[in-house]
């Protein structure tokens, strides 16, 4: 194998070689086969200095560059074009992509930053010094980037070329450098250089200290010693924002159930089911757009939200009526039997959509991140869930205290016997409190498929976290399972970084547990008539 | 009278599955006379092997397609006339990811049903708990699914994956030039005992080779676990200063929320390349692999081998699940497991040809040194010394359409080390079930001359 | 005297079904030639062996919900606990016969831990462990039913912190550090008290003691159910307050149902590990224990007899159709979760007694077994 892509490139590289420049040279090795010479090819191409270095590596990271044959030609529009000399050819086959992994992807970024680190374009500049900062230059890039810092204007570019050349000075042999280059980089107070510092105040094995300049020890213990504290902080605040982001999520699993449960009494051991329901209405909305308007496939969403809160809704109200509203006062049989609805409906989904989870793709608005702090970095689906959970929490709150059915719902909860005699129709308010109930478990559902896995399995992963939020929120209350959601997922991602994922999750049940022998009723207790079997 | 009608139907309730074998074991007299005297013996009837796979609960994502693949083998076999001129019967039955139902049902599989061979078991803890059922009743288990090795035993044929045949080779790469030139390492894993062995081997191999301990971090996440904004955060700032990798043995439904998060967190695969050991073809089928291309696995099969083998399994497989109608339609695809439990079933058959008896005993001594041209395109050997297989290994890179581009390739098929040399207690130890030795898990020989 | 007769009656199918099992059963195992259709073998011992301790567990469970009025979602946590004892003894009696030939339990040499943890001292002794086996359930339960009952939690909230606990419980055991051997659990059992588990005399002999052990237990709770101290259970189970108000502390009698119902469901465990052989947190999965819940339900609660018929009938069930039609066992187990609940509150013994009342409505001789089934309150 390895013998005939030699003779193959031989075969290619030989006749050129004669009266090629580096450039064709380089950019002849992108045909091999193999990963290595591609990843020196790029590398090579980077330094060979021709002007057409930067439009190559630009085409081969866009994806346009391809292989047929032997030669390496560029797409450009319909047409193809040998990538060294830019002239039209016709493949003769399907061309193949350059070979490529991850080393090749690594030994891309940084070529073609030091191409644009000469830019017209300052944003580009920017970029490009950033890229060569974060990857560690090597130290032959020293004098291109020296050379850059000097004619650079734009002080966020020197800013970063300064802190790139600092990192390289850290190597000096020359003691005031590596003095200097400590100094750069305590004053930008950059987390990641904590690895570069530390290196300067261990000592070796003999006992004596790598960096045998005392000063440079010094400064770098004191900047050491600040890095380290920033790091604390931001953890901290890190944290707590997971914990903000896991408790909107348990807030958006728990609400239909607060609503239930809560309001209604009834122990819906079916509700994770109804929030998997609400996961595969926006499982299959997406199906729909995907296959009938492709081009507004980010809209999906969108859709997505109220078709899960009307089939939710509806199956609510189907289970109520078949079966819960024979067994009002009855809250044991209720649990048995809506858990018997939850093993049908996983069951059904199971047969209908297959064992396997489904790929609920999140809209391409909602991937990526914004880096709040060094290390701490928000993904905007997690950012959306929190404001789509207080959106929701709104909602509710809009529906239980603006609108004729809300009061009615309050009426029957503080005394069914009382609204009935006012003309209030009981059993219609239960189908319909168990339908919003429903719905809003499905919105919930609609948010976790953005997140984590769609299966059948989806809603036993919630149940019990449902019932923990409410119960620990105190029955009845809004506020209280709000308080509840965050709280919880605050004090569980507080407790994970010391006692580990699992144990985290222990000891916050148990704390719970304990919570509930102080405080029977939850952190808001509902005067008067509570709910009970 | 109300006493008497009251314990029979007491009884009724608890021996209903007995009674339900009766009108087929009729059946079958009345086909072939001879079976009922001697089951063993009886060589007209068809032979019968066990299919012992999850079809619900939590494993029934994975499992059900190596049912599949394994009723599609068969029929293969039955469509060329069978074996000794007899048919294969599969009998199936479902432990529904419940571990103890997997040794009841494998009892039942051996005593009741008298199956000549059972494949089956994912799980570790599944295949743990059905051994003694089958080195009590002597049986034969083809397990077909990676594992984390440490085992060997007389009645078990494994054609999945021992550590050295996808961890090692995996981390190898990891830290040659081609890989990355990773120099510290984060174990990430779900907590059970597949990743923890396997990460027990790799802290031995890493420390072997010169890493520091402080350059490798283990986590371990429950099942199911699906917030992982923490340990991708703890990932990034670990990562910061040497090359990194990540090795993953995080198990099945924990992987998307995995990956999406070092996606949503910027960590790139040319940054901090993941290499999965549970990661396949069908565990990316029901994902949406965008935030995972780019990223690693490992495997002995992978459904993109550009073999003409391959090419012909892929159709079986293809035609198989239209004729079938099963549910994925054209979406199923193949895997490493199903190519396990392909090779498994046609060794067995081999085997048995060899042996003209479906006698256990002569199965298992046939089956040693038997050869089968594998989709991957080599002639994979059954050793018959420690009842793995030898199989090559592939390194794959995710595509976003859920398939793999190999990026590395064993030249040729590794022999599996059933007990690690890397773990001190365990490198004396030998798995050799040929004479002298007789053993799975000696350090002398049983027989000495 | 009307319902002395009806006891007389349940004690008569009792102890039918007693020799059936206890005597019929290993019989026709042991003496009935294989081929013969009486023949019993020995994989249904095995799994009528396993019943009984499910049924052993059910009349824990029974006893404090079909008496007591509690509903614990959490009884699978004391009936694992048991068997985790169980499983300790016999981890411990096969040192040095693992895999690793060492003194550890292998899964310990898998973690490369040096030496025992303190909680498994003492386990290398079979005696201990038995006792240990009721124990640690028993105090288990004491003091969560202490803190729970003391603070008044009751119906649905207990049942749901019941839950939690059982959900903890199950993560804690899935830990590898905890050591109890993580997701696999104990497994891989050789010898229990000197004896080889592959014999077919210790797989017999232990079939038999958990017969006698169902039933032992069955006399046990129906004397408990017919003291005063029983009386005092139903009372709390139909109307609390009253039950109060009348000078009962209340508490007390919940606390003793509840640890005693632990203590049973434990030694159910105990015997159920070495039958199965294996031992492992998903025992206390919270639907393994709601699936007690319906156990009991389909036999019908508050009623002894029916707790057992209800776990031998759904796990009867269970085991024949996950084996003919795998499809179809979770909407067979659905619905008997709602149908039961909707159709028949007193489950297939209430269902029994209105048919016989419908069959014999006017027989003179004996009226009692008709009038006034015990169990309608429930």
């Amino acid at each position: 194998m390895l013998v005939r892509w030699l003779l193959v490139l031989c075969a290619v590289v030989m006749p050129t070689v004669v009266h090629a420049d580096a450039f064709s040279d380089a950019v002849g090795k992108l045909a091999s086969e193999d990963q290595d010479t591609v990843r020196s090819g790029v590398q090579e191409i980077a330094v060979s200095g021709d002007a057409r270095s930067l439009g190559v590596l630009h085409a081969l990271r866009d994806g346009k560059l391809k292989v047929d044959g032997s030669v390496v030609v560029q797409e450009d529009g319909s047409k193809w074009k040998r990538a060294v000399d830019g002239s039209v050819i016709t493949p003769s086959s399907k061309p193949r992509k350059v070979a490529s992994n991850n080393a090749v992807r690594r030994a891309m970024a940084p070529a073609i930053a030091r191409l644009e680190l000469t830019s017209k374009d300052v944003t580009l500049r920017r970029a490009a010094a950033e890229e060569l900062r974060r990857s560690t230059p090597p130290e032959e890039l020293a004098p291109v980037l020296r050379e850059a810092y000097k004619a650079e204007k734009d002080p966020q570019t020197k800013g970063s070329l300064e802190l790139a050349l600092a990192d390289v000075d850290l190597a000096s042999r020359d003691a005031a450098k590596r003095y200097e280059a400590v100094r750069i980089l305590g004053a930008r107070g950059d987390i990641a250089f904590k690895s570069k510092l530390e290196p300067l105040v261990e000592r070796d094995s003999d006992g004596s200290y790598r960096e045998p300049d005392g000063k440079v020890r010094e400064a770098a213990a004191e900047v050491l010693s600040s890095l380290r504290w920033k790091e604390l902080t931001n953890r901290i605040v890190g944290d707590i924002m997971y914990g903000l982001s896991l408790g909107s999520v348990l807030l958006l699993a728990a609400l239909g159930l607060a609503i239930t449960f809560g309001l209604m009494g009834v122990i819906n051991m079916a509700h994770g089911e109804i929030l998997m329901l609400g996961a595969y209405s926006s499982y299959v909305v997406q199906i729909l757009f995907q296959r009938h308007f492709p081009e507004h496939f980010d809209m999906y969403i969108f859709v997505a939200l109220p078709v899960a809160f009307v089939v939710c809704a509806l199956v609510g109200i189907a289970i109520e009526r078949t079966i819960l509203r024979f067994l009002y006062g009855r809250p044991l049989e209720t649990l048995l039997a809506t858990w018997g609805v939850s093993l049908a409906l996983i069951q059904t989904v199971r047969l209908l959509f297959g064992a396997q989870n489904v790929a609920v793709a999140a809209p391409s608005f909602l991937s990526g991140g914004w880096e709040m702090l060094e290390g701490v970095v928000l993904p905007y689906n997690r950012m959306v869930i929190v404001l789509f959970g207080a959106l929701v929490v709104a909602f509710v709150w809009m529906i239980l205290t603006r609108t004729r059915l809300g009061l009615e719902v309050r009426a029957v909860t503080q005394n069914r016997g009382m609204a009935a005699c006012m003309g209030i129709s009981t059993a219609r308010v239960d189908m319909y409190t168990f339908g919003i109930g429903s719905g809003v478990a499905g919105l919930g559902g609609v948010a976790l498929s953005q997140i984590g896995n769609v299966g059948p399995e989806l809603g036993q992963n919630y149940i019990v976290d449902s019932f923990m939020v409410v119960v620990l929120g105190g029955v009845g209350k809004l506020a209280g399972t709000v308080i509840g959601a965050f709280g919880l997922g605050i004090v569980n991602k507080l407790l994970e970084p010391v006692s580990g994922a699992v144990l985290g999750k222990i000891i916050v049940l148990g704390l719970i547990i304990l919570f509930i022998q102080k405080r029977p009723q939850g952190i808001f207790a509902l005067k008067g008539r509570a709910v009970e079997g | 009278m109300l006493a008497l009608s009251c314990a029979a139907s007491f009884g009724m309730g608890c021996s209903k599955p007995a009674e339900k074998s009766e009108p087929e074991a009729t059946e079958k007299a009345a086909e072939a006379p001879a079976a009922k005297e001697e089951p063993k013996a009886s060589a007209t009837g068809p032979i019968k092997v066990g299919i012992l796979h999850s079809l619900s609960g939590t494993m029934a994502i994975s499992e059900t397609s190596l049912k599949d693949v394994a009723l599609m083998t068969i029929e293969e076999i039955n469509e060329k006339g069978g074996i000794l001129g007899r048919k294969i019967e599969p009998v199936i039955v479902d432990p529904a990811s419940d571990w103890p139902l997997f040794a009841e049902k494998a009892k039942e599989l051996l005593t009741r049903e008298k199956v000549a061979a059972t494949f089956g078991c994912w799980t570790s803890v599944s295949r743990k708990s059905v051994l003694p059922v089958f080195e009590e009743l002597n049986g034969l288990l083809f397990y077909p699914v990676q594992y984390e090795g440490e085992e060997s035993s007389w009645n078990v044929f494994y054609t999945g994956a021992a550590p050295n045949q996808q961890a090692i080779p995996a981390v190898e790469y990891l830290m040659s030039k081609e890989g990355g030139d990773a120099k510290r390492f984060v174990l990430l894993g779900t907590d059970y005992v597949y990743p923890r062995t396997t990460n027990k081997i790799l802290q031995y191999f890493l420390k072997s080779k010169g890493v520091a301990e402080a350059d490798i971090m283990e986590k371990y996440t429950p099942f199911g676990h699906s917030d992982y904004q923490t340990i991708v955060a703890d990932i990034k700032r670990f990562s910061k200063g040497k090359p990194t990798a990540v090795i993953s043995t995080i198990n099945g439904d924990s992987n998307v929320p995995f990956y999406k998060e070092l996606a949503n967190q910027g960590l790139k695969a040319e940054d901090v390349p993941v290499v999965a050991f549970s990661v396949g073809e069908e565990e990316l089928r029901g994902i949406d692999a965008t935030p995972l291309a780019g990223h690693l696995a490992a495997w002995n099969y992978f459904m993109s081998l550009d073999t003409p083998e391959n090419k012909s399994f892929v159709e079986k497989w293809a035609a198989y699940v239209k004729k079938a109608n099963l549910p994925g339609g054209d979406k199923r695809v193949t895997n490493d497991p199903m190519e396990a439990t392909y090779i498994g079933i046609h060794m067995w058959a081999q085997a048995v040809k060899q042996a003209g008896s479906t006698d256990v005993d002569a199965v298992r001594q046939a089956i040693g040194y038997q050869t089968f041209r594998s989709p991957s395109g080599f002639d994979i050997q059954m050793d018959a010394k420690n009842h793995h297989l030898h199989k090559p290994v592939y390194i794959g890179e995710i595509k976003p359409d859920g398939q793999f581009d190999i990026v590395w390739k064993t030249k040729e098929p590794i022999r599996a080390q059933a007990w690690s040399p890397f773990i001190p207690d365990s490198a004396k130890k030998v798995a050799d079930w040929t004479y002298p030795w007789a053993c799975g898990n000696c350090t002398a020989p049983k027989y000495v001359n | 005297m009307l319902s002395k007769l009806k006891s007389e009656r349940e004690l008569q199918v009792v102890a039918g079904a007693f020799a059936l099992f206890g005597l019929i059963v290993p019989l026709l195992h042991l003496f009935v030639p294989e081929t013969s259709p009486l023949h019993v073998p020995d994989y249904l011992v095995q799994l009528l062996g396993k019943f009984a301790c499910f049924a052993m567990a059910a009349l824990a469970l029974d006893l404090i919900w079909g008496f007591t009025g509690v509903l614990s979602l959490g009884q699978g946590v004391f009936f694992a606990l048991g068997g985790y004892c169980m499983g300790m003894y016999l981890m411990r009696s096969m040192a040095g016969m693992g895999v690793y030939k060492s003194e550890l339990p292998d899964f310990m040499v898998f973690l490369d831990w040096k030496e025992l943890p303190w909680y498994w001292q003492g386990f290398d002794s079979f005696p201990f462990a038995l006792v240990m086996a009721m124990v640690v359930p028993g105090i288990l339960a004491f003091c969560f039913g202490f803190l729970a009952f003391r603070s008044r939690i009751r119906g649905v909230y207990f049942s749901i912190i019941t839950q939690a606990m059982t959900f903890a419980m199950m993560l804690l055991f899935f830990r590898n550090e905890t050591g109890f051997g993580g997701n696999n659990g104990l497994t891989d059992f050789k010898k229990l008290v000197g004896y080889s588990m592959q014999d077919d005399a210790t797989k017999l002999t232990l079939y038999v003691i958990s017969i006698v052990a169902l039933f032992g237990s069955y006399f046990i709770c129906r004397a408990l159910t017919r003291s005063k101290a029983g009386r005092v259970l139903k009372a709390i189970r139909d109307v609390e307050s009253k039950t109060m108000f009348c000078g009962y502390n209340t508490r007390d009698f919940k606390l003793f149902a509840w640890t005693f119902a632990a203590v049973l469901s434990g030694l159910a465990g105990a015997l159920y590990v070495p039958q199965v052989g294996i031992i492992n947190p998903s025992e206390m999965e919270p639907s393994a224990s709601i699936e007690m819940a319906i156990w009991v339900a389909v036999g019908g609660r508050g009623t002894l007899v029916g707790a057992m018929l209800g776990a031998g009938v759904v796990n009867g069930m269970k085991s024949w159709l996950t084996a003919s039609y795998p499809d179809a066992w979770l909407y067979a187990l659905a619905a008997l979760f709602v149908l039961v609940t909707l159709l028949l509150p007193d489950g297939l013994v209430g269902l029994i007694k209105r048919l016989a009342a419908m069959k014999r409505p006017k027989a003179p001789s004996n009226p009692g077994a008709i009038v006034a089934p015990e169990a309608g309150k429930a």
